[in-house]
């Protein structure tokens, strides 16, 4: 059963989330992705970075989180596609926001961003949502 | 220095990858994930799934042994110090549940050059044991400096 919202402009509530000091450790076991700049101060540190960064797939997974509770579940994401932009810290909530934007043949499509301390760290996203 | 598109077209062995349950369970934590589909076996029967469902995005587990050998070919010719991860699109089939076993098969899709900055794109397929087309993957990375 749809909880999607069908009108464009229409907005989907919003998801927040403030990844703790160790989440980049946790998400590079589960991901697989053990790039230091996540993971270790002092190398982000000395590659001219601010510190450990968010690893931009796990900002990705909180915008496709975003999707499936409003839509009730994993099986209604079919598509999601994001740019990158900047870098998500840890320490710091990251909110997802997400208007639809059209609605056809049961595909509602929505246009989304992740932002964090007033910056879209992810931008010009698209997720197809099944409504239904 | 232009970079080099002798590596359009290629593709590289397909990898399998086995999804086992604790690891959905692992990743769902890490990203956050309440919904008792991804945790509770028995809420994941009772939807109708033979077991714990991978979120959507839990493809990034399973298809990242593919990428790799495309990531580190010297024909494709990328260098790592200034890769940033630019773009990414996920296009998903049926839902991935424990038990599965998972094929990639990935591809270079285009190499080109604008503005002084290598734009990588791979493509991604998987499927499941029965054939199915679980989630195709377009990955972007971005070479500053070329």
């Amino acid at each position: 059963m749809s909880e999607i919202p069908m009108e464009p402009g229409a907005e989907l509530p919003e998801l927040k989330i403030t990844p703790d000091r160790f989440l980049t450790v946790r998400y590079a076991g589960a991901s697989g992705d053990f790039n230091p700049i996540h993971i270790d101060e002092d190398f982000a540190k000395q590659v001219g970075l601010p510190g450990r960064i968010l690893h931009g797939l796990w900002t990705m997974a909180q915008v496709a989180r975003a999707q499936t509770e409003a839509a009730g579940g994993p099986h209604a994401l079919k598509a999601l596609s994001v740019q990158f932009r900047g870098m998500g810290v840890p320490e710091a909530e990251v909110t997802v926001s997400s208007t639809v934007r059209s609605a056809q043949d049961g595909i509602v499509t929505v246009d989304t961003v992740a932002a964090q301390n007033g910056v879209q760290i992810i931008r010009n996203a698209v997720a197809e949502l099944e409504a239904g | 220095m232009p970079v080099s598109t002798a590596a359009v077209g290629k593709s590289y062995p397909p990898t399998v990858y086995a999804v086992g349950r604790e690891k959905i369970r692992e990743y769902a934590l890490a990203v956050g994930e309440t919904q008792p589909l991804h945790l509770d076996v028995e809420a994941a029967r009772a939807a109708g799934y033979a077991d714990v469902v991978a979120p959507p995005m839990f493809c990034v587990v399973y298809s990242a042994a593919a990428l790799a050998p495309a990531l580190f070919d010297p024909e494709v010719g990328i260098n790592f110090a200034l890769m940033v991860h630019g773009g990414q699109d996920f296009r998903w089939g049926p839902l991935v549940v424990a038990g599965d076993e998972i094929t990639t098969s990935l591809s270079v899709r285009s190499i080109a050059e604008d503005g002084g900055k290598g734009f990588y794109v791979f493509e991604s397929v998987s499927t499941n044991q029965a054939g199915d087309t679980v989630c195709v993957g377009t990955w972007t990375n971005i070479v500053r400096g070329v």
